[in-house]
């Protein structure tokens, strides 16, 4: 029997177990939401932009593993997945991206709402399709599912004119792929394996750097054997957030621009460093010239192009994370008493260094926005997925919340995308309907894909949003107040909305506190109503994220808060050339 | 340091446009690019000619493996090779320098591929070297238009 190319893509799609698709309908993909209309077992999750969509496809991949999948239609459907395309590709996250496109005949015409995004999205997307004949339609569905989920794994968008959605040609889903330009590594060199172990065992000062690859293959649980076994101290990139448990005892928390003071001066003092799945982005390495200027280095990484590209390599290892660490664990185990007697003095250095910088802060009498996230992490016990936005939130959560767990930190990484959190979380949400999801935001942030309220409301989604309202873009300010002489020249948001009322406005539950002693009252309250929530916490508008290392040093050249840091220290808004009178502050802070 | 990657690729719309992308989305120089296809219709030969140290040719041949629609790649400048370019020169010499043309066209086995009643088009093959040395020599007698292929080039088998 023959099916038309609407109901090719919704059979492959079920084929390949696809539960929800993120999307918006539009011109071309009419025939498309047809046939959605009367299928059981795909639902089709309508968000308020397109954008949303795919960040909403996006974090459902991380949170479940699976990928995720959008649809939208032609041109500016298209182009609005842009962003979200590109924070997936960045972060190596699987997500099949459905766009709509003109008739095959019009293509190149310049037709009503067309828009090259094959050409668009070349550069961001692990690869893409444009089908041209609807006999090659099946077959190019498993293999967008086929690349964007195995090797490194990618965003993939499929390009569907309207004509191939309508015209009809036998079904006949293909059982595997057979691409010969595509054969990724999956099984590291034995040889160099070996090499890897022997260095562990010789090395004084070992320190290994979990990226997200641990994550992706799911190797958690064999890099805690391998820590474990070795007594080796881990930190985490902040993609890699959540592969070793954060409160363990050789977890380090996380290294680099903003990361803990002892994983840094680990890293910067060790001998072998052991990087798994990572790729020396600049926020880890800082000044690439002085990175562990004493270290070995052991690369670890499915993708050979992250090896030797910003740092020099002497051992490199191509291969699946997870692999690789059975083998090397198997290596190390062979070659017997493998704990080098020196290992308790590095692991003692590195306590003295943890007593000597702890991650902290001080609350006073103004809600700090570290305090929000602590608070959080004490009332889940760190069982919650966190998704946060981009900037001072996204730090903070990073640092202040220990994730036990991989797939339980959801952040936009190598892009940075504002606006990521709130939809990532929801996709996150129908991942895991029973879980405690939240979104740790900015008030910055928050409105960059504010709309996508609706999505939650209309599927009544316990999303708890935190927005860390100080009123300003943070980091921004945080740069401008550090290295431009305090010129806050366009992060003052003054004219942000009464997000209690947002929220109410939406149908959602709005919730605010005040003062630290309400910031408990408002997270348990947000878990109790199991609705979409807005909890907007009143921040400290001058605080900052620490330690920090400025653009351009080394990562020991670390900047701490200042001891004489003036507490509550007065923010002057050239907009209104006052000082902030934020509008949540002033209704009951009466500044 | 110069260097030739030879990359077979899928003959696949798209595909030039993709590797041609790599280079400029990543600042890596192409100085000359060809593309034919192969005995097997579905398989495209590249040669790229780009330039840079060890560590981006490196991140060069690793990007260049890892696009999809790539099937092999070969540094052809770690290989015995032979490499060649062709180059259509259009002359318009006065008449004096007619025969002087022919002459240098022989000495660098061109052929005259057309004539007219002003211009000699002359076709030369041969390496960098021996084109930029037929165009110093023609110069001065009075060229109209050059256009060069870029290179190709292939490995030698190894002998025995």
């Amino acid at each position: 029997m023959k099916l038309s190319g609407a109901q090719i893509l919704i059979e492959s799609l079920r084929r390949e177990g696809v539960k929800y698709i993120f999307g918006y309908p539009g011109g071309v993909v009419l025939n498309i939401f047809d046939v959605l209309y009367d299928e059981k077992d795909i639902q089709l999750i309508l968000t308020r932009h397109e954008q949303g969509a795919a960040h909403a496809a996006d974090g459902y991949a991380r949170a479940s593993g699976k990928p995720g999948v959008c649809l939208v239609t032609s041109g500016p459907g298209a182009t609005n997945t842009v962003t979200g395309i590109a924070t997936a590709y960045m972060d190596s996250i699987p997500m099949v991206v459905l766009t709509g496109q003109v008739p095959t005949m019009l293509i190149g015409n310049d037709a009503f709402q067309e828009a090259d995004i094959v050409g668009i999205t070349r550069p961001c997307t692990k690869y893409n399709f444009l089908v041209k004949d609807v006999s090659d339609l099946a077959r190019t569905i498993k293999e967008a599912f086929y690349i964007a989920s195995t090797g490194r794994p990618g965003p993939v968008l499929v390009d569907l004119p309207k004509d191939i959605t309508v015209a009809k040609a036998d079904f006949k889903y293909p059982e595997k792929v057979e691409l010969r330009s595509y054969r990724p590594t999956f099984k590291g060199n034995l040889w160099q394996i070996k090499q890897a172990a022997d260095a562990i065992s010789k090395s004084r000062k070992p320190v290994v750097i979990a990226g997200g690859g641990v994550i992706s293959s799911g190797a958690a649980a064999e890099l805690k054997e391998f820590a474990e076994a070795a007594k080796l101290p881990v930190t985490m990139t902040m993609m890699g957030l959540g592969g070793f448990p954060g409160d363990h005892k050789l977890s380090l928390g996380m290294l680099g621009m903003h990361g803990t003071y002892f994983a840094n001066m680990a890293v910067h003092e060790s001998d072998l460093l052991i990087a798994i799945g990572m790729r020396f982005d600049d926020r880890v390495t800082g000044r690439v010239e002085d990175f562990a200027p004493g270290a070995k280095i052991i690369h670890i990484d499915i993708d050979p192009t992250s090896i030797r590209k910003n740092v020099r390599v002497d051992v490199p290892i191509v291969g699946d994370v997870k692999n690789v660490l059975k083998d090397l664990n198997k290596a190390m185990h062979d070659a017997g008493e493998h704990v080098n007697p020196h290992r308790k003095v590095w692991l003692d250095r590195i306590e003295d260094w943890k007593a000597e910088h702890p991650m902290d802060y001080e609350q006073g009498d103004v809600i700090k926005p570290q305090f929000v996230v602590e608070k959080i992490y004490e009332i889940t016990k760190g069982d919650a997925i966190i998704a946060t936005e981009v900037g001072q939130n996204q730090m903070w959560a990073a640092q202040f919340f220990k994730y036990k767990k991989p797939r339980t930190w959801i952040s936009s990484g190598g892009l940075g995308t504002m606006g990521y959190g709130f939809p990532a979380a929801i996709g996150a949400q129908f991942a895991f309907p029973n879980k405690l999801v939240f979104d740790i935001a900015g008030d910055g942030s928050i409105q960059m894909n504010i709309q996508e309220l609706s999505t939650a409301v209309l599927h009544n989604l316990p999303v708890k949003v935190a927005i860390l309202n100080n009123c300003f873009l943070g980091m921004v300010r945080q740069w401008q107040e550090l290295f431009f002489q305090k010129r806050y020249s366009s992060t003052c948001l003054t004219g942000t909305p009464d997000f209690v009322k947002v929220a109410e406005a939406y149908g959602a539950v709005g919730l605010r506190a005040q003062k630290p002693s309400d910031v408990e009252g408002v997270i348990r309250e947000a878990i109790k109503v199991k609705r979409p929530t807005f909890m907007d916490f009143v921040c400290d508008q001058t605080e900052k994220v620490y330690p920090m290392v400025p653009a351009g040093a080394a990562i020991n050249e670390m900047l701490f808060r200042p001891p004489d840091c003036p507490p509550g220290e007065k923010l002057i808004c050239k907009t209104v050339k006052q000082e902030l009178k934020c509008r949540c502050v002033r209704a009951k802070r009466g500044m | 340091m110069r260097h030739i990657i030879s990359v077979m690729v899928e003959n696949k719309f798209g595909v030039l446009s993709r590797v041609s992308g790599l280079f400029s989305g990543r600042g890596y120089n192409i100085e000359s690019i060809s593309v034919g296809q192969t005995l097997d219709p579905t398989v495209s030969q590249m040669t790229i000619v780009t330039s840079g140290d060890d560590n981006i040719i490196e991140q060069i041949t690793k990007q260049l493996n890892k696009l999809l629609d790539v099937i092999k790649v070969t540094d052809l400048t770690e290989f015995d090779h032979v490499e060649r370019e062709m180059m259509l020169i259009k002359v318009q010499p006065k008449t004096e320098h007619r025969a002087e043309t022919l002459r240098v066209a022989e000495i660098f086995r061109g052929v005259i591929v057309d004539s007219s009643a002003k211009t000699y088009t002359i076709q030369v093959t041969g390496d960098e070297k021996k084109l930029d040395a037929i165009i110093d020599l023609l110069k001065p007698l009075g060229i109209k238009e050059v256009v060069r292929t870029g290179k190709v080039a292939i490995a030698r088998e190894a002998k025995s």
